[in-house]
């Protein structure tokens, strides 16, 4: 099947106004953490507790500050960005004629999108948004390498990926891992604030960065789960094997296995808080260098040859 | 000494003990992605050895090749799945107890729960205690004396209590696969290539599991018909197909043949193993014509050493006709070496090739007579000939040249070698793993169960009504979610709504 050419121009056109979008959410986000004033005592109470959707809005009127009107334009162009970005991966499918993740720039850009809307959807649900900067920082970096050093032109994929389970396995690992990095951010955030507490004064108390890296952790565990079971049941077709400690499959395995500690360890004495978060960052660092390191310098199944 | 058994047993399944377990086990899973392993790419390892000098051979010898072969990595999962154990036996008591369980009595005081909530209501406290139970339908409840003690959310447990069992079918299932499961691969020419699962000689690599000797093996067999091939302009491969006959079972005997297209991604699947096509190459065939008139025809597999453009390598080796004298023989065999371009492409006379469909094909011949060394006793590559023999002067190169189809070359003594054509193989492999349906029960019960245990939350609710002495009665709820706070706020305000609402119901 021949490639749209004009649809593929469209998406990374739409790439890149994505990318500028972020980039100019990050610089707003930033604007409203270095102005505003740290946040009082009730509004880190509130946490899980605030009606749902609806940014500030639903809480009792007040004064809207400057920084915070700042704060809100950011996250409503971190939501234009993500509109853009999706509608990039769209007609990168559409002008393969294929699902829009079959090689390592698209993955890297479906990830992103994974965790960019899970940012959104935790903004809606904590009172974090400041932290905007912080989040979307590591995400533009990685969209920018991306769409720079790994990027590859719309084309149809190798035979091997040629099945329905590429788009079950990948889609389902990579929204999980990008899911997974925001946990992997929150966590570090959580170190900063709970190290010495009046040090960093304008991050969410270390008990909302908690759990909230627990909550996504939580959500996004089964799903990584699920895609490495389907990427057994897909190697199982296409390799002649479901298992074959293949280098990405080890390193998927073994940060499942991080990831279970970090569950595991949340319910045990001494471990709680600051041991828990070490190991989610572990996780979030063994994920970047499953995408990287195995994918662009080891050679397996799972190198992306050619990116 | 049964305190010290004790002691370890209550160590060794303690929560702690699980997560350093855990910790180990992640870790030493890591060296299998970071060094070459002996499972996938031996000669990468040969060649780590070779360059890492004494840390190469000390790593060998602790066995960092084979990882998840060692008895260290052996150690800590067995250990894990004993602390698993020890931890599932008294939870699953624990829980069966509970399903029995009526919930808990309303403590005293509920406004020290997490969640509390009261009003005074115009109602009586039998009318208010009616109102609870029926906004906590569904719940397991425990209506005492002007009180309402409710509990929920036990298939949080029972998620948990599956997922990990289902862990451990799941480590018992893939060792037993490891034990009777096994591994061949074999090139088979394709255009009426037969290939027979009959015994182990009939591959060319085999990979057994622990139990198995090679014998009983599935009876099958396949004969490859037309292979065919896609490819993108810049020589990338769309797609593979091989147009195959089987047999299997009852067919055998019967001798009936099925037709099936054998897909990269779709396996054929018959009495309980795969057959899998892995890849494909090329068959030159050659005509030597012998001084005397004679002909002989050969086509053997050559190995593509360029997988992009499929230019492929290899030797085609030849007895000369009627000579029974071995010494004789023996000055006279005669080998086609070089290399072979699907698609040609001459710089000056140097051949190569630029695309891996046959397109006019070329061969860019050595041939070689004299003492190929084959029967000498050693085993010797199909894919080349015996570089030693070439040294020693036994074996001389006679001719070089480019061949299109149908040319030929003429070697000194008059023998003539005929480029004939070109044909397809293709490398099966075939896997038996009687296990691997239960391994992927057990993983579907493992999604399930880690789904049910990280969604559901076991939560209590607490419902008291105390007389006041006007004649109305003040109604308390309580809350108190077991295991993770969040998200349980909400559900309680609505139920506290419930319950407190002033409005007749």
């Amino acid at each position: 099947m021949p490639v749209d050419e004009t649809l593929a121009t469209y998406s990374d056109w739409l790439y890149r106004s994505a990318l500028g979008v972020y980039l100019f959410a990050i610089l707003l986000y930033a604007v409203e953490q270095a102005f505003a004033r740290a946040p009082r005592k009730a509004e880190a109470l509130v946490g899980a507790g605030a009606p749902i959707p609806g940014l500030v809005e639903d809480q009792p009127k007040r004064d809207v500050s400057k920084p915070e009107r700042i704060g809100r334009m950011g996250a409503a162009l971190t939501v234009l960005g993500a509109l853009l970005h999706l509608a990039s991966l769209v007609m990168r499918g559409l002008s393969a004629g294929r699902a829009p993740w079959g090689n390592m720039y698209e993955y890297m850009s479906l990830l992103c999108l994974a965790a960019v809307v899970t940012w959104i959807v935790l903004m809606a649900k904590f009172p974090i948004r400041r932290l905007g900067a912080f989040v979307l920082t590591p995400i533009l970096v990685l969209l920018f390498l991306g769409g720079t050093v790994l990027y590859a032109s719309s084309a149809p994929v190798q035979p091997a990926l040629r099945s329905y389970w590429l788009v079950i396995h990948v889609s389902v690992i990579s929204i999980s891992s990008g899911v997974l990095l925001i946990p992997g951010v929150t966590s570090i955030l959580y170190l900063l604030k709970d190290s010495k507490s009046d040090r960093f004064p304008k991050l969410p108390s270390a008990d909302v960065l908690d759990r909230m890296s627990y909550r996504t952790t939580v959500l996004a565990f089964p799903l990584f789960t699920a895609g490495i079971i389907c990427g057994a049941i897909w190697a199982e077709a296409a390799w002649g094997r479901f298992w074959g400690w293949d280098p990405k499959e080890t390193v998927a395995f073994v940060s499942w296995v991080v990831y279970a500690a970090y569950l595991h360890a949340r319910a045990t004495a001494g471990w709680r808080g600051r041991g828990a978060a070490w190991i989610n960052v572990v996780g979030f660092a063994l994920n970047v260098f499953n995408l990287f390191f195995i994918n662009l310098v080891t050679t397996g199944l799972h190198s992306y040859a050619g990116l | 000494m049964i305190a010290f058994l004790r002691n370890t047993w209550r160590g060794l399944t303690s929560m702690r003990t699980a997560l350093t377990l855990l910790f180990l086990l992640a870790l030493a899973a890591m060296p299998g992605a970071l060094l070459p392993q002996l499972s996938l790419n031996a000669a990468k390892v040969d060649e780590y050895v070779a360059q890492h000098g004494w840390w190469g051979d000390l790593l060998l010898k602790l066995g960092f090749f084979e990882v998840y072969a060692t008895p260290w990595f052996a150690a800590i999962y067995l250990l894990l799945f004993t602390s698993l154990v020890g931890c599932l036996l008294p939870r699953t008591w624990e829980y069966f107890k509970q399903m029995r369980a009526k919930p808990v009595l309303t403590p005293r005081n509920l406004s020290r729960m997490p969640h509390h909530a009261q009003a005074v209501l115009d109602v009586t406290p039998e009318e208010a205690v009616g109102r609870a139970k029926k906004a906590m339908r569904g719940w397991r409840m425990d209506a005492g004396e002007g009180t309402v003690s409710a509990e929920r959310g036990y298939l949080r447990e029972t998620g948990n209590l599956i997922f990990h069992f289902a862990l451990l079918g799941l480590l018992v299932s893939f060792a037993l696969g490891k034990m009777f499961s096994y591994e061949g691969q074999v090139i088979v020419q394709a255009n009426g290539g037969q290939f027979c699962n009959g015994g182990v000689f009939n591959y060319d690599s085999f990979r057994p599991g622990l139990r198995v000797d090679g014998t009983d093996l599935t009876p099958f067999c396949v004969e490859i018909g037309k292979f065919s091939a896609e490819y993108l302009e810049n020589g990338q491969p769309v797609g593979y197909q091989a147009d195959i006959r089987y047999q299997s079972g009852d067919d055998l005997a019967a001798n009936t043949w099925r037709p099936y297209t054998l897909q990269v991604n779709h396996p054929l699947r018959t009495g309980g193993d795969r057959l899998y096509l892995l890849g494909h190459g090329y068959t030159p065939t050659f005509t030597v014509t012998f001084p005397n008139g004679e002909k002989r025809t050969q086509g053997i597999q050559w190995l593509p050493s360029d997988q992009r453009t499929l230019a492929s390598e290899g030797a085609t080796k030849f007895d000369p006709p009627g000579v029974t004298d071995s010494e004789q023989r023996r000055k006279n065999q005669i080998a086609v070496t070089g290399l072979l371009a699907p698609t040609p492409f001459l710089h000056g006379n140097i051949l190569n090739s630029k695309f891996p469909a046959l397109n006019n094909p070329m061969v860019a011949v050595d041939v070689y007579r004299g003492d190929l060394g084959v029967d000498d006793g050693r085993g010797q590559s199909i894919f080349s000939i015996d570089m030693k023999m070439v040294e020693q002067g036994r074996l001389q190169k006679v001719a070089r040249k480019n061949l299109a189809l149908g040319e030929e070359i003429a070697l000194d003594d008059g023998t003539k070698v005929r480029f004939d054509s070109v044909s397809d193989w293709v490398s099966l492999q075939v896997s038996h793993d009687p296990t691997q349906g239960y391994v992927l029960a057990f993983a579907i019960l493992i999604i399930l169960g880690l789904g049910v245990s990280l969604t559901v939350k076991r939560r209590r609710v607490w419902v008291r009504a105390t007389p006041q002495e006007d004649g109305r009665t003040l109604v308390e709820v309580g809350g108190l979610a077991r295991t993770d706070q969040a998200g349980y706020g909400e559900e309680f305000t609505r139920l506290a709504r419930a319950v407190l609402n002033e409005e007749k119901s």
